[in-house]
């Protein structure tokens, strides 16, 4: 098609006598020619660390996944490793516990990163300085904010314990109490993570026309209704967008369970992907270790699809 | 209904808010306070959000003293502006190629490419351990660079930056001779800036931050990176007078990130929103 304007351009004439029917088709098998391989070359370096760190690693645990070999026994094929590992009780735990670390996590972590984002999306100076403290949390690595939290959270010194004296409480041993564990582990994750999804959102919001909620408001629509009705539906994409995250997130943030709880108490704090590193690291039980990463990568993948799948159908509804 | 009432509630909706944004940031307010607070405090007055004593750059010097910070900066530098490096090319080249380019598969290979937003390396933290080890890439930095160097997250959203350019900027320096490595380095890669730059945001705060995969991937002291080396020096304290350090040294680590943030916090704001992830 361009090729073809650059022959015009140079020579106006042709503008009035069309090419003969066969060049212009050779043209535009050679162009199609050229826009596949320029698209292999483009695709080449990123296909090449995709296959080695995603597809052949994927295929690896598949594989490793279905060979059960126990300390000193003989390997065996099959379903002998999902055996075990459903047997597990510490697995069911873990899955369990993911289970609610997921649902503890996002449902307020996208909540209140939604309400602070409506709150704070004008661009004032006081709301850009909100805007920032809650972003902090985000720049801190998850180890370090873990570092800090176990101070926060430690009994009697601690800055909670000492803040609740004032109010006659006694010590509390928030991360060492298997049911107060997970709460803990939960509220640091959500103090972590709300400031990043606000970002998500704030530039949803920003791409949503002022015209459609003026509209609504001559129409005589209050806050409430032009929320429910104007902005929340246009926000459906940034919110799928921001739930991949958040479910990636749950699945993949390991980082202060290891350096806080170590799992414990009693497997309180126990999740899939800290379940993986202690079967793979510390039990060597490498089987195991695979049949729960592909349990987790299952899960992950059709979670994440259905998603996807409305974030996709977003952006074809915009273009 | 009256314009009065409705200045009230926002003026209240503004102060919850203020009170919310206060509260999230306490954790922050100690780690400052805690760290410029004098060593001989007692255990008593290291919880307090209040400063007191004098003011010093103690804790500091003891965590400078005690870590191996300056290489720790270095290695931690190494690995994300070499991540990001690489990133920025592989990219910005498949970005464009789901963009503008017709090839046969473009659908399947683009949801192949998505697949890895899903298999994201922390799950597949075991099998690329064995593929870099075979690849002789263990205790290296380029090792634990090397899962990261093709990015779906960022192809999408390049994808997505590119697709919002119009056309017409290509085909006019297509028509004015321009190649395509040309029209992609001198025309598009310019006007996509803000979109590389919310990559660069996303992708600098990941791996400086991150912990397991360097933790598990390096083990030489020589090659440690800030969030292990950190670790490794919290992991012992115990005692009061040692949270002030620690609080230092969490400070230090994270105090790049915070520096580009608050400088360039409207900027961030606006490459995000330019993006286009509506």
């Amino acid at each position: 098609m361009s090729t073809g304007e650059r022959l015009d351009q140079a020579t106006p004439l042709t503008l009035m006598a069309p090419l003969p029917v066969g060049a212009t088709r050779r043209r535009e098998r050679i162009a199609r020619r050229r826009s596949i391989v320029a698209a292999f070359v483009l695709l080449a370096p990123s296909g090449v660390f995709l296959a080695a760190f995603t597809y052949w690693p994927v295929l690896e645990v598949l594989v490793r996944s279905f060979i059960d070999q126990q300390f000193g026994e003989v390997a065996r094929f099959g379903f002998g490793n999902y055996e075990r590992l459903f047997a597990d009780p510490h697995f069911r735990q873990a899955a369990w516990n993911n289970v609610v670390y997921g649902v503890g996590t996002i449902v307020p972590s996208l909540a209140l990163a939604l309400l602070f984002s409506l709150g704070l999306r004008d661009n004032r100076r006081f709301t850009a300085f909100l805007r920032t403290l809650l972003v902090l949390p985000m720049m801190i690595p998850l180890v370090a904010a873990s570092a800090l939290f176990i101070f926060i959270f430690l009994p009697g010194e601690g800055l909670i314990d000492h803040y609740l004296s004032f109010l006659g409480a006694g010590q509390t041993n928030w991360l060492g109490d298997p049911s107060l564990a997970m709460p803990s582990i939960i509220a640091i994750t959500v103090w972590k993570n709300t400031g990043y999804y606000m970002l998500f959102f704030l530039a949803g919001l920003a791409g949503i026309p002022d015209d459609l909620n003026e509209a609504a408001m001559l129409e005589g629509a209050g806050p409430i209704r032009r929320f429910r009705y104007v902005t929340f539906p246009l926000l459906g994409p940034t919110l799928a967008f921001v739930l991949v995250i958040a479910l990636l997130n749950v699945l993949t943030q390991v980082d202060h369970i290891v350096v806080m709880t170590d799992g414990g108490p009693s497997d309180a704090t126990n999740v899939l992907l800290f379940y993986i590193y202690q079967q793979a690291h510390q039990n060597n039980d490498a089987g195991l270790a695979a049949a729960a990463t592909m349990v987790s990568v299952v899960v992950l993948f059709l979670l994440s699809a259905g998603s996807l799948r409305a974030l996709e159908r977003g952006i074809h509804y915009e273009s | 209904m009256s314009r009065k009432r409705g200045r009230e509630v926002r003026l209240l909706v503004m102060l919850a808010l203020a009170a919310a944004a206060l509260f999230w940031a306490i954790p922050f307010a100690w780690m400052l306070v805690a760290s410029l607070r004098p060593e001989s405090a007692s255990a008593a007055d290291i919880a307090s959000l209040i400063p007191s004593g004098t003011i010093g750059f103690g804790n500091f010097a003891e965590a400078w003293s005690e870590g191996t910070f300056p290489l720790w900066y270095f290695n931690t530098f190494l690995m994300c502006g070499g991540i990001l490096a690489v990133q920025c090319v592989t990219v910005s080249a498949a970005g464009y190629a789901f963009a503008r380019l017709s090839f046969p598969g473009r659908t399947v290979l683009f949801y192949l490419f998505l697949l890895q937003l899903m298999l994201v390396p922390p799950i597949l933290i075991v099998p690329n351990l064995t593929t870099i080890v075979s690849l002789g890439l263990y205790d290296r930095l380029p090792g634990v660079m090397a899962p990261y160097l093709a990015s779906a997250f960022g192809t999408f959203l390049m994808r997505q930056t590119f697709r919002s350019i119009p056309r017409d900027y290509e085909d006019a320096a297509m028509l004015d001779g321009a190649s395509l490595p040309q029209v992609i380095w001198h025309v598009l890669l310019p006007l996509a800036r803000p979109g590389l730059a919310a990559f660069a945001i996303v992708s600098v705060s990941y791996h400086w931050n991150e912990f397991l995969w360097p933790l598990i991937a390096l083990s030489s002291p020589e090659n440690q990176v800030l969030t292990v080396g950190l670790a490794s020096f919290t992991s012992g304290a115990e005692s009061a007078t040692e949270w002030g350090v620690i609080a230092a040294g969490t400070l230090l680590v994270a105090a790049p990130l915070i520096l580009i943030f608050v400088i360039f916090q409207r900027r961030i704001v606006s490459s995000f929103v330019f993006t286009g992830i509506k």
